[in-house]
């Protein structure tokens, strides 16, 4: 008997394990927004205060970084390192792209916190990429 | 203007937006990523300080 009240729960995990996704509008839209505008894929969705919270905190470790003169990595096919920071950078979307048109994170070797702002724009970056998967999650109903 | 943070105050920082991220995209329930984020956070600060004492006595 208690096998049949466990058996239910455990049938729907599986279902929703290997279920394939459904592609809907939604699941395009909340990623590639939330790309743009780190926390607009939750926001899209109605997830308020995770929205918010993911914008500020994205947000704030990107203004941060450039704060302390770091370094905003270029598109390069050079040292491993850079081509690397590069790929973290573009994770901040909107930000990335706003920053190389006003032409700012030139990053100053002459301040010792310069290293520490680089590091903060590029994990803001990688941060916003879980971000966006998990918006995409949201959108194709594998997570509440 | 240049913000000059100290490497503490950096890592303290690092660690609240990092353990704010995981902790809403890496649990399902409310009170689940309230609990990661706090889980996330400590680790985070616990590492700073482990990793500071094994530079300390690598130093000595």
């Amino acid at each position: 008997m208690a096998n049949v009240s466990t058996a239910k729960p455990k049938l729907e995990a599986e279902k929703l394990a290997t279920a394939q996704p459904q592609i809907t509008r939604m699941s395009v839209l909340a990623p590639a927004l939330g790309w743009l505008i780190p926390g607009a894929g939750h926001l899209i969705q109605r997830r308020w205060i995770r929205g918010l919270l993911l914008m500020a905190s994205i947000v704030t470790m990107f203004l941060l970084g450039l704060a302390m003169q770091g370094r905003v990595y270029r598109p390069n096919g050079g040292d491993i390192l850079d081509i690397l920071g590069f790929v973290g950078d573009i994770g901040a979307g909107g930000l990335y792209i706003v920053t190389r048109a006003m032409d700012w994170g030139q990053g100053a070797i002459a301040h010792a916190t310069a290293d520490f702002g680089t590091k903060y724009i590029i994990v803001a970056g990688l941060l916003n990429f879980i971000a966006v998967a998990d918006a995409y999650h949201i959108a194709i109903g594998k997570k509440p | 203007m240049t913000l000059e943070l100290t490497h503490f105050t950096a890592a303290l920082l690092f660690a609240v937006f990092a353990s704010v991220v995981f902790g809403i995209t890496q649990r399902n329930a409310a009170r689940d990523q309230v609990r990661y984020g706090l889980y996330c956070f400590v680790m985070f600060l616990g590492g700073v300080f482990i990793a500071g004492w094994v530079m300390w006595l690598v130093r000595r």
